[in-house]
């Protein structure tokens, strides 16, 4: 594990938990513009888990300490196969455990927001009812939903980039722009904003 | 010296051909020794007929098997199977003892005599015992564990016997200095009383102290010397020491033998030690029973069938229901107690060493003690006979009742699950790993300073040359299920593999390699897996070279990953080329040129900088490009 490229910084006050998975940043333009306007919040905790763990060995109880240290949790990440990356899901499954974030003696997370941030390939029109993904974007994000009704937390509505891939470079600054106001309404405390 | 020859001749002679015809015979080498004594014994073709200078030599083998016995004994083995060795052991010691001294009593023997004889003819024998159970697949059960610890207590209590029996003597033909050794020859006799308990405590302060201060850097210094010979000689020196000195105080020398052993069970010289004795121990044993066997008063014996056979059925009946008994109490289900009743039902070897000194301490009569040999003998030679009626009991049982033997951690025996061979840079990084995870190891290493260091930092390492199949053997690879060969020496390592393979088929073999060819060599030789030293550090020095030259850490990761499946299957497919020089090499090329096309093609697909969300596929960038062109013009 590289530290000087995990990207963690630890805020002064407890903010937003901003958690990106992407196995291949290096050819993401939207998550990397995404990822670049919202990390430079002064508040947010920038994590990213394909650089923090190449080999898929979650240290669960870095992980643990680190959800308990923040209000609020934001899972940034490209949707595929209608769902998180695998490392996303090998996070979840591991750190959000039983009686941790869930079941009994598990309250380490109530009260706490889940935020979702979510690219997507394919454009607005194909999550629908009527276009080729046939579901609405919420309907997909419902797993995710339901987590965090079980862990106890405020389900924020999520944040959607749709047709991320075929986005011209203005349109996705203007996303990106929207996104780091969307972040920063989370903090709960006066934003103090600095420039990345 | 021609009469020196010509016994040698004798006793080599009947020794060479009884033993294996014995041991095919499924007797046993022990009987194998008795029956050969019994034959050039003066009362049938009386080869050999003054034997009390052949007697002394011989008991050296007594002292000797202490002495080994000594090296078993380590306290934490000892506190882990205290159950078994302490209570089901001590049970079956006191039990069987005291059921035939009654029943000798009984029979009219003086209290002292029946005393002797119920401790004597508590003993099992250790060889058969583990031979049979071996042989039975029962070693590493409940039963097989129970079993040892009952023999390791017999053999720990024949050292209080050595104290208590002469204690016992009648005064009846009273010549303790006959005690082939064993308390006689005391230089110390004539001191006042206190000064000789001084010499005695101070020799055993000396055994202690020596082998803890002394002895240790001894052996490191020969040990340095690599000269296996002057190990051989340092250790047979260090037994005969210790007996000598024990000797002249006026102690037993196999007490002393056994002292010296305890005290160095905790060394790391204890396998080498074990493995260089053993051939003494068993050669002087062998000649040790051809003793007895040529004291047999074959006439005296022969004259009484009924009488012995009376003994020998009383001795196995008596052994059996005690011991059954005992296990039961201590919990064993029936068909359990009944293998290890019946297996511990006969005579033991140490019986025909108490019954020699106890004729020498005037405690058993010539004729009773002749008796008793031969009783022991037969008795021992109907073991593997009363398992094969065990065996058909059981079979009927098993058809009545499903009487399932539970598996308890009691009786663990400490045996390693894995032997690692070579415990340097490569080994230790394994064998911490696989320790850490729960595995039992033994370790072997024969380089000194490396064991020096390590024992510093608590690791226990034994000192050897792991090439050695009597070493390895010592090292328990016969129950082992890995063997870890990680030695520097390459040849070695190929040579270490070989051995391995051929005497223990079931063991796993990893082989840590020099390089490919090193690594298709050990592959050849027997090895179920390689790694070759320098490929996995290599590959993880050339992910980090690729994350420090921009790739963002997973990407790094994923092309180490690639590279080392590609190499693994460029491995494989040149494995069966390896020998033949011309066409290894041009396969190697054309291996070399698929791996750089697929890695070449793996790197385009993932160049940083392309456009797309997608994880792996350019295709799926396309197709939605050209839908939201679609899209935009309707």
């Amino acid at each position: 594990m590289n530290d000087a490229n995990t990207g963690s910084v630890t805020p002064a006050t407890p903010g937003v938990l901003l958690v990106l998975a992407h196995p291949a940043l290096e050819r993401s333009r939207a998550n990397r513009a995404l990822a670049k306007a919202a990390k430079g919040l002064s508040g947010v905790t920038f994590k990213d888990l394909y650089e923090t763990y190449p080999d898929f060995v979650v240290d669960i109880e870095t992980e643990q300490a680190t959800l308990v240290a923040h209000d609020v949790v934001a899972l940034q990440f490209p949707l595929f196969w209608y769902a998180t990356p695998a490392l996303m899901k090998e996070w979840l499954d591991l750190v959000w455990l039983h009686g941790f974030a869930y079941g009994e003696g598990g309250e380490a997370l109530k009260g706490k927001r889940l935020f979702v941030a979510c690219t997507t390939g394919a454009s607005a029109k194909a999550y629908h009812a009527h276009g080729y993904n046939r579901f609405s974007m919420d309907e997909f994000l419902r797993p995710l939903e339901q987590t965090a009704h079980l862990c106890g937390m405020e389900w924020e509505t999520p944040f959607v980039v749709h047709g991320a891939s075929v986005k011209d470079d203005a349109a996705l600054k203007a996303e990106a722009e929207r996104y780091k106001a969307r972040v920063a309404s989370l903090l709960p405390s006066p934003i103090v904003r600095t420039e990345a | 010296m021609e009469n020196f020859l010509t016994q040698t001749l004798v006793y080599l002679g009947a020794a060479v051909i009884s033993v294996p015809i014995a041991k095919r015979l499924g007797l046993g080498s022990v009987l194998g020794y008795l029956i050969a004594g019994v034959v050039i014994g003066p009362f049938a073709l009386g080869l050999v007929g003054e034997q009390a200078d052949v007697m002394k030599f011989a008991e050296f083998g007594v002292v000797i098997l202490l002495f080994l016995i000594g090296l078993e004994v380590q306290p934490s083995m000892l506190w882990d199977m205290r159950k078994a060795i302490f209570g089901l052991g001590g049970a079956q010691v006191l039990g069987t003892a005291g059921a035939i001294a009654g029943a000798s009593l009984a029979l009219g023997l003086p209290w002292q005599t029946a005393l002797a004889v119920g401790l004597v003819l508590a003993m099992s024998s250790t060889a058969i015992v583990l031979q049979t159970l071996d042989e039975k697949g029962l070693r590493q059960g409940p039963v097989g564990r129970a079993a040892f610890g009952v023999l390791l207590l017999q053999d720990l209590a024949v050292i209080p016997m050595f104290a208590l029996l002469p204690l016992l003597a009648t005064g009846a033909p009273g010549h303790a200095e006959a005690g082939g050794g064993h308390g006689g020859g005391s230089l110390v006799a004539h001191l006042p009383i206190w000064a000789q308990t001084l010499s005695v405590f101070a020799a055993v302060a000396g055994v202690i102290g020596g082998g803890r201060y002394l002895v240790r850097p001894v052996f490191r210094f020969i040990a340095k010397a690599r000269l296996r010979e002057i190990f051989v000689a340092a250790a047979l020196l260090i037994v005969v020491a210790v007996a000598s000195l024990m000797q002249i105080v006026g102690l037993s020398p196999a007490l002393g033998a056994f002292l010296a052993g305890v005290v160095l069970a905790e060394s790391e010289f204890r396998r080498e030690l074990e493995s260089d004795i053993e051939p003494f121990r068993g050669l002087l044993l062998g000649l040790f029973f051809i003793t007895v066997g040529a004291g047999v008063n074959l006439p005296l014996v022969a004259s009484q069938p009924l009488t012995l056979a009376g003994i020998v059925i009383g001795l196995m009946v008596l052994k059996f229901l005690v011991m059954y008994g005992i296990a039961r109490l201590f919990g064993a289900q029936k068909r359990g107690a009944m293998a290890v009743a019946t297996a511990l039902a006969q005579g033991g070897e140490f019986a025909f060493v108490l019954l020699s000194f106890t004729v020498g301490a005037g405690v058993i009569g010539v004729q009773l003690a002749a008796l008793l040999t031969a009783a022991v003998a037969v008795s021992m030679a109907l073991t593997p006979v009363a398992m094969i009626l065990y065996e058909r009991i059981a079979a009927l049982m098993d058809a009545a009742i499903p009487d399932v033997v539970p598996e308890t951690g009691d009786f663990d025996e400490g045996e390693p699950d894995i032997i690692i061979a070579g415990f340097g840079r490569f080994g230790q990084i394994a064998g911490r790993m696989l320790t850490a995870n729960g595995f039992k190891s033994t370790i072997l290493d024969s380089d000194i300073e490396q064991i020096e260091l390590l024992r510093r930092f608590g690791r226990r390492v034994h000192y050897g040359d792991a090439t050695r199949l009597d070493l390895l053997r010592a090292a328990g690879a016969e129950r082992a299920r890995m063997l870890i060969v990680a030695l520097d020496d390459r040849e070695k390592a190929v040579e270490l593999v070989e051995t391995a393979r051929e005497a223990f088929p079931n063991l796993v073999i990893l082989a840590r390699a020099w390089d490919r060819r090193h690594a298709y060599d050990l592959l050849s030789n027997g090895a179920d897996a390689v790694e070759r030293e320098t490929f996995e550090s290599a590959l993880a020095l050339g992910a980090t070279a690729l994350q420090k030259l921009g790739f963002r850490a997973h990407r790094a990761h994923r092309a180490a990953a690639f590279f080392r499946r590609h190499d693994r299957r460029m491995f494989e497919e040149l494995r069966p080329m390896w020998g033949q020089e011309e066409a290894y090499i041009l396969a190697s090329r054309d291996a070399a040129q698929t791996m750089d096309r697929l890695l070449d093609a793996d790197l385009h697909r993932m160049r940083p900088g392309d456009a797309g969300g997608a994880w792996d596929t350019a295709s799926l960038d396309e197709e939605l490009r050209e839908r939201a062109q679609q899209e935009g013009t309707n």
